[in-house]
């Protein structure tokens, strides 16, 4: 137990709905986790019960041993960005970015000394001078990470922190941000609702889903060995389909489709399905399109678009599941017959779950 | 892009009314007050300036003000934090019963405090009661009863000012202050404070002009001491009609210096609009017995600023000559109701203030809407001047535009533009007119200005002509606006008294003057229901345009 960083058992309630159901999570010191999930999951929640914005039901928060629970936000010494950045407007950059440092009585010739060195950091050197208003989004959000980071916190939270910016500058301004956050080696939990933006700031990712914590693992582990099919919905592509478990072979399970049975290798690590009635998550890569096998099943595509190199094709079985395909883009013409297979060389990529979902 | 001939035309013309009525009148006051019928003279600048009961009421009419603004930012800016940062019991229907003074017409609320406060009022008979003095153990006059009644009716203004820039600000501004490690202090001075100033510096002028302009207050409290409206309006009952013109002028400099030193001050959106991110949230007060105090606190202020409502109502059931020296009138009928409809004599000031109301209000918000499309539109020239000539009039206290519309509407000599009004049925509309030109173009020029511009292209390129794009569009959208310059502006003008008493004739004779005289004859009764309607109107209009005006 020699997390830097432990959520324990936080519960939060509002009224009558759950907005935190017994989250539990520990971070290493330095590590960076993304919490991801879709709005009302509760993992914003979890952040400003971090941040101490609200008062946990049950739980506690604790860093290096030191129980916060009950210590006010002015005194945690986490730093944060809001999703608004929520700069004063009425104070310049500088007195902006030194706000946090005369909370720890760092004066004068220091403080300035320490808000150059900030604004260095997230490369503004010389804004100092400057009006918020006279900042575009991009050097707002710079600023905003800058004042969090110079009083240095033990923790860094940001609260979708790319949520406001042109799509076009976000994939930029999310790699500053991991840069910046690796250099100063801070702690970070980071909400998002960007499957991306999680995948490349965090080192693990913490799937949320009403109030609960579906699945805890790096981007990898997410999406090659999905807990349930929420999680594998929610991250990266997929369709599914129901199928029926026949039982188990030497690599995995046999499936049968439509009729038609399939081979499925199994993820390690993770128990086989028992026979039965199961919900059936592919990724498009994990399947091919054929011609002339005969254990294929028979589909039509009904749609292709364009994915880099390859093209995406969605298809409509003749039970009618509609299923992702990732081909060749001149593998079949828009409402080809075609037969589906699972794709031996990706290897994994099918996973069953029990029917009701979970 | 030039303008179509057609609004130029029509700006013009607007343009020249404007002049007419709120330049004119004003310049002709300055210009008389430097004459007399045998040709220029300082004879009267020089009698204003010798006299020091002159500049007794000047002082007078400038402290008066600064300590009015005083009292009423010490009452409403922590009633604002109080009510908009705390999570109280109640607290909803508290932040609207605070705002209730504003109902009151000035002189019906002079009125209210009179019944409460005065040498028989109910609450100084009760302390002398209490104490067992044998004198009342005050007496409601000079200075001090003066700012007691601006304190009571103007706090409003910081209240509601305050309240909204505390509700536009972004409730995350807190968090971050919290987060930087600044305490609760650190956060109100450094962060909060700071962003206040704009609405600090609007509800001071707002007040300062008011307290300045007040009028009600010191004529019926003033007793010997003077301030400047009330000092006009006795030096034009001595018949020294030059002289109050040089007074009206030393008044209306006043009025523009202090508009001058505040030409900083913002303009605070009090919808609470523009913010990015949520509102702030409301602080539990988690201690239970500090929760009780808070609450208690909050109900019993509440009491205390409803006082007079609860005052004129009780007042209004007390039949003629019932109540002597009883603490509490020891009749009660519905009789003074029952003679202000029946009694033909009663219920015509009551028509009167209606009518005039209503004709001023429409004429107001016609001029308002043409002035405020023409100046937004931005392709006519002189629209900036029309907006500025829209708001002048609230510069201007009210004493001083009806010592300048009684000037230039006296004489006959239409080659100058000057008709006799003055008399007539038409002086009392023109002058509700001119005074409520402020407050209803600038609530149609906010709507207009938040009207999405492409809304008008988009008519046109959909082949909609100007005028159908006016009917169609740009008024149904500016409903909101349009009713809530409206309700402000009927109920001004349904509750005017300081430009009635100097302009009324028996024929036009508004409520407030009829208030005034049935205190003449201490026909109480019938004073506090004049009051009562007067109130629950005001109230209603206010009520209706807020609501069907929408929260926009």
């Amino acid at each position: 137990m020699s997390a830097f960083l432990r959520l324990d058992g936080l519960v939060k309630r509002f009224a009558d709905t759950l907005a935190v159901d017994r989250v539990s999570l520990a971070l290493d010191r330095g590590e960076m986790l993304a919490l991801l999930g879709p709005s009302g999951s509760g993992k914003t929640t979890t952040l400003r019960l971090l941040a101490g914005f609200e008062a946990p039901d049950e739980g506690k928060v604790l860093v290096e041993g030191e129980d916060l629970t009950r210590v006010e936000p002015v005194s945690r010494r986490f730093g944060m960005v809001f999703q608004h950045y929520a700069l004063f407007p009425h104070l310049d950059v500088r007195a902006n970015v030194g706000f946090g440092l005369e909370s720890i009585g760092v004066r004068g010739a220091e403080r300035d000394r320490r808000v150059a060195r900030s604004l260095a950091l997230v490369d503004l050197d010389g804004f100092g001078g400057r009006r918020i208003a006279q900042l575009s989004g991009g050097q707002q959000q710079r600023v905003a990470l800058a004042r969090a980071l110079a009083p240095e916190p033990r923790v860094l939270l940001l609260d979708e922190p790319l949520s406001n910016l042109d799509p076009t500058l976000r994939e930029r301004t999310r790699r500053e941000l991991r840069d910046v956050i690796r250099r100063v080696g801070i702690t970070t939990v980071l909400v998002t609702h960007e499957q991306d933006e999680a995948f490349e700031l965090g080192d693990r990712v913490a799937v949320m889903r009403e109030g609960r914590l579906e699945q805890v693992g790096t981007p990898d582990e997410l999406y090659g060995a999905p807990a349930n099919a929420f999680v594998g919905g929610f991250v990266g592509r997929s369709s599914t389909a129901e199928v029926e478990v026949v039982g188990s072979t030497e690599r995995g399970t046999r499936i049968r489709l439509e009729g038609v049975e399939w081979d499925v290798d199994g993820v390690p690590g993770r128990p086989v399905p028992p026979p039965g009635p199961a919900l059936m998550l592919v990724r498009p890569e994990a399947l091919r399109l054929t011609q002339s096998e005969p254990a294929a099943l028979p589909a039509t595509v009904t749609g292709r678009r364009f994915v880099g190199p390859s093209a995406l094709f969605t298809v409509r079985t003749d039970g009618g599941a509609a299923l992702d395909v990732v081909a060749a883009p001149q593998a079949a013409p828009a409402g080809a017959r075609v037969g589906l297979m699972p794709s031996r060389r990706m290897g994994g990529g099918i996973h069953l779950f029990p029917k009701d979902g979970r | 892009m030039t303008a179509p001939p057609r609004a130029r035309l029509l700006a013009g013309l607007l343009l020249a009314v404007l002049a007419w009525l709120v330049i004119y009148p004003i310049a002709l006051v300055l210009l008389e007050g430097l004459r007399d019928p045998s040709g220029w003279t300082l004879r009267y600048v020089r009698l204003f300036l010798e006299r020091p009961t002159e500049w007794r009421a000047l002082w007078g009419s400038l402290w008066i003000s600064v300590v009015s603004v005083i009292l009423a930012a010490l009452i409403g800016i922590p009633l604002a934090f109080l009510l908009a940062r705390y999570d109280l019991p109640g607290g909803r229907v508290l932040g609207g019963l605070v705002a209730l003074p504003a109902v009151l017409p000035p002189l019906v609320g002079v009125v209210a405090f009179l019944f409460l406060y005065g040498e028989t009022g109910f609450v100084s008979l009760l302390v002398q009661r209490l104490l067992g003095l044998t004198e009342p153990p005050w007496r409601l006059q000079g200075a001090g009863a003066i700012l007691l009644v601006h304190a009571y009716s103007m706090y409003v203004y910081f209240y509601l000012f305050v309240r909204a820039a505390l509700f536009s600000l972004d409730g995350s501004l807190y968090e971050a202050a919290a987060s930087l490690g600044a305490g609760r202090w650190r956060t109100l001075r450094r962060v909060v404070l700071p962003q206040l100033y704009p609405a600090l510096g609007g509800a001071a002028l707002l007040t300062f002009m008011t307290a300045l302009a007040s009028f009600s207050a010191p004529y019926i409290f003033g007793g010997g001491f003077r301030v400047m409206p009330t000092q006009i309006v006795s030096t034009r009952l001595n018949g020294d009609d030059r002289l109050a013109m040089v007074e009206t002028i030393s008044l209306t400099i006043l009025a523009l210096a202090a508009l001058w030193l505040f030409r900083g001050a913002g303009n605070v959106d009090l919808a609470g609009g523009g913010r990015k991110g949520a509102g702030p949230e409301r602080i539990r007060v988690r201690s239970r017995a500090l929760r009780v105090a808070v609450a208690g606190l909050g109900w019993g202020l509440a009491g205390l600023l409803l006082l007079p409502h609860l005052t004129l109502l009780l007042v209004s059931f007390v039949p003629l000559g019932t109540w002597t020296t009883e603490p509490l009138p020891p009749v009660y009928t519905l009789q003074n109701y029952v003679t202000l409809i029946q009694d033909p004599v009663r219920a015509r000031p009551l028509l009167n203030s209606l009518w005039l109301a209503a004709v001023a209000t429409a004429a107001a918000v016609s001029i308002a809407l043409g002035g405020a499309i023409l100046s937004a539109s931005r392709r006519v020239r002189g629209g900036r001047v029309i907006e500025t000539l829209l708001a002048l009039p609230w510069a201007v206290p009210g004493t001083v535009f009806a010592i300048a519309l009684a000037t230039a509407f006296s004489v006959h000599a239409p080659w100058v533009g000057r008709v006799v009004l003055v008399g007539t049925l038409w002086i009392l509309p023109l002058a509700y007119l001119i005074r409520n030109l402020p407050i209803t173009s600038r609530a149609i020029l906010a709507g207009i200005r938040g009207l999405d511009p492409s809304l008008d292209e988009a008519a046109a390129a959909l082949g909609a002509g100007r005028g159908r794009t006016l009917r169609r569009i740009t008024l149904p959208l500016l409903r909101p606006a349009l009713l809530a310059g409206a309700s402000l502006a009927f109920v001004t003008a349904l509750g005017d008294f300081v430009t009635s008493i100097m302009l009324y004739t028996y024929d036009t004779r508004p409520i407030s003057l009829e208030i005034l005289s049935s205190l003449r004859q201490s026909d109480v009764g019938v004073a506090a229901a004049y009051g009562v309607v007067l109130m629950v109107i005001s109230g209603a209009v206010f009520a209706f345009g807020a609501d069907r005006g929408g929260s926009g």
